[in-house]
């Protein structure tokens, strides 16, 4: 274990001409309507990023004019933005990186915030790293924890690195903005306060289509593939090579759909195409946090508990007591998951419906 | 067509060590491989150049080692490699190090237009996902990231279509090239060099070039070029808890069930309240 060493770059001072960037922006990530969670943790995390340096939040929504995005609009505000910048244009309506990467770079330098937060996503990465190139600023990707130095009001962005075994924090000293991506599920997510209000700057960019290359064709949506939708699933049952054998994935199914939860597994299983990647939970599937995690036959390998430690409660079976797991997992169980799984079954489906039987 | 996929040579493992004072990677003494997300957009360049015809080309900027790397990439079929190593390039983050990876395509394209880059989803030692991007952006390029499968490729009308990733869907998505690509994982798999490739990789004489070759600024690279400061490195606090283990009445997978649901609903009320008003809904 290595000491952690000092910061540098606090003693830093912002130059004269930087210092009119003011302000902690969320890029609202909407698509079809509906608005990807991790855009409002971090609306909650800017507002106590912004109370400390004592600025404002704007939350920035993008898309075609509608009374949906009108709706998300208010919905900014009641989780802690002080000024919405909504954007509209019909260009916008689909996700595509050059309307929206030329969009963002105008609206950045018009308003100059000195942070802008978005969702380490498909979408947000894909755009932070082209707005971070058009206004050649720093940006820090994947981020896990988000803190300001008020020696000299820097963000201090800390992201693990070499899958998890290091954190590096990261800071932009002489550019703004200063920009970091943040994977979900791990902030919390805010409570709403539906009395907060605030302004709305509106902002039309008079796109037009004919200078777009890129056509969306269509939009094929998971719901009608079947994928599994582990990111916000309340309940996840995660099986590791402990299970021993494909056909043994069946009594995390059956766990799972007594819970009404969904089944996770760690990387060696979709290497040995037990299941597909859809399900895979850690540093190169998904991260989750789910209210219960139930890890049966999974060691914790630093690459799978990246993806699943901030878990509110994770209940770990495995045969060996002393299987890294057990440093991180609330609950233990020492014995075999495959007798257990279907105990556990059992046990929840009787505990359930004991309940629907006495109301 | 021709088609430049940039590479990484990365560490393979975890035993990674961290320079105390420069507070910067160690990378001597672990073993170098090419980044594994790289493989995927290789090989899918590879396919094209099979059904269509096209040279490609690899790229890599990295110390004089990463050259093995390159040598592996002719070994399972691209045309020619460039090794774009300079001492000024030393601590560039992603800003810097897309800068100097497209001074280097703008120099290929100069030889034969570039019609695709292709780059990697992310590293798996930087985990930025940002290089790719900032290439696309300077090159002024269509961006295509994160993709699924390439669905057609045109070269006379110079169109493509592809399957975008994205968080609730995928998008099909038809562009005109030039354009970056970076694929997702698991799209494919990357082949087996044929016997040929491997002799003639071993013999290549592939291209290193510096800041000057390509006309790189100075300003622009290596740390004076990048605007982020790794400020601290450290390794992750353990939790301080340890499970509790689960007591259970009798040795048997029964009793240890039972001993865990209460457990968990002893430690998450609230759960058990939802669980149970689901079940009582009938869901």
């Amino acid at each position: 274990m290595s000491e952690p060493s000092k910061p540098q770059g606090r003693k830093f001072q912002l130059p004269e001409h930087l210092k009119e960037y003011k302000g902690i922006w969320v890029i609202v990530e909407q698509e079809r309507g509906s608005v990807h969670s991790v855009s409002w943790e971090l609306v909650g995390e800017a507002r106590k990023l912004a109370d400390k340096l004592g600025v404002e939040v704007g939350a920035v929504v993008l898309g075609a004019d509608s009374p949906e995005l009108n709706a998300i609009c208010g919905d900014a505000f009641t989780y802690g933005a002080d000024v919405v910048y909504k954007v509209t244009d019909p260009v916008l309506a689909d996700y595509r990186t050059d309307p929206y990467t030329r969009v963002m770079t105008d609206v950045v330098n018009t308003y100059k915030p000195e942070i802008v937060l978005l969702g380490a996503t498909t979408l947000g990465r894909d755009l932070a790293g082209a707005i971070a190139t058009t206004l050649a600023t720093g940006l820090t990707a994947d981020c896990t924890e988000l803190d300001i130095y008020m020696d000299n009001r820097s963000l201090a962005a800390t992201r693990p690195t070499f899958g998890g075994t290091l954190l590096c924090t990261i800071q932009t000293l002489a550019y703004r903005p200063q920009m970091a991506t943040v994977r979900p599920r791990v902030m919390s997510m805010p409570d709403r306060d539906d009395s907060r209000t605030g302004r709305v700057v509106e902002v039309f960019p008079a796109l037009r289509e004919d200078d777009i290359i890129t056509k969306v064709l269509s939009f094929i949506a998971d719901r009608e593939q079947n994928e599994a939708q582990l990111a916000f699933a309340d309940i996840i049952v995660a099986a590791g090579k402990g299970l021993g054998k494909p056909e043994n994935l069946k009594l995390v199914f059956d766990l799972a759909k007594v819970l009404g939860g969904e089944v996770g597994v760690t990387r060696p299983l979709v290497q040995a195409g037990w299941t597909g990647f859809d399900r895979q939970v850690g540093q190169t599937g998904k991260t989750v946090r789910p209210k219960l995690y139930i890890a049966a036959g999974i060691s914790g390998a630093i690459q799978h508990r990246v993806g699943m430690e901030k878990s509110d409660l994770i209940l770990a079976i495995n045969t060996d007591p002393n299987a890294p797991i057990f440093d991180f997992a609330h609950l233990g169980l020492v014995g075999d998951a495959l007798t257990i799984l279907p105990a556990l079954t059992d046990a929840f489906g009787k505990r359930l419906s004991v309940n629907r039987l006495a109301g | 067509m021709h088609i430049v996929v940039c590479i990484k040579q990365v560490p393979d493992s975890a035993q990674i060590r961290i320079h105390p004072v420069t507070n910067t990677i160690m990378r001597q003494g672990v073993p170098a491989i090419i980044n594994p997300f790289d493989l995927f957009s290789l090989e899918e360049a590879l396919r094209i150049k099979d059904k269509v015809g096209a040279r490609v080309t690899v790229l890599t900027m990295g110390p004089p080692m990463a050259e093995t790397s390159l040598r592996k990439a002719l070994s399972l079929g691209a045309d020619d490699a460039v090794l774009l190593t300079d001492r000024k390039f030393a601590g560039s983050d992603t800003l810097a190090t897309s800068y100097a990876l497209t001074s280097a395509i703008r120099k290929l394209s100069e030889e034969e237009t570039v019609d695709l880059v292709f780059c990697g989803k992310q590293t798996v030692d930087g985990d930025t996902a940002q290089v790719g991007p900032g290439i696309a952006t300077r090159l002024g390029f269509q961006q295509l990231t994160y993709i699924t499968k390439i669905e057609s490729i045109d070269q006379g009308a110079k169109e493509i279509v592809v399957h975008r990733r994205s968080e609730g869907g995928v998008q099909v998505l038809k562009t005109a090239l030039p354009c970056m690509i970076t694929m997702l994982e698991g799209t494919n798999t990357i082949r087996f060099g044929k016997m040929d490739d491997m002799f003639r990789a071993a013999r290549y004489g592939l291209k290193t070039w510096n800041k000057d070759t390509t006309g790189a600024e100075e300003t622009k690279v290596g740390l004076k070029g990048s605007p982020t400061v790794v400020s601290k490195v450290f390794v992750p606090k353990p939790r301080a808890q340890k499970a509790t283990m689960v007591e259970a009445e009798a040795p048997t997978a029964e009793a240890q069930a039972a001993a865990a649901v209460d457990a968990i609903f002893g430690a998450q009320p609230k759960l058990a309240d939802e669980l149970l008003a689901r079940a009582a809904a009938g869901l």
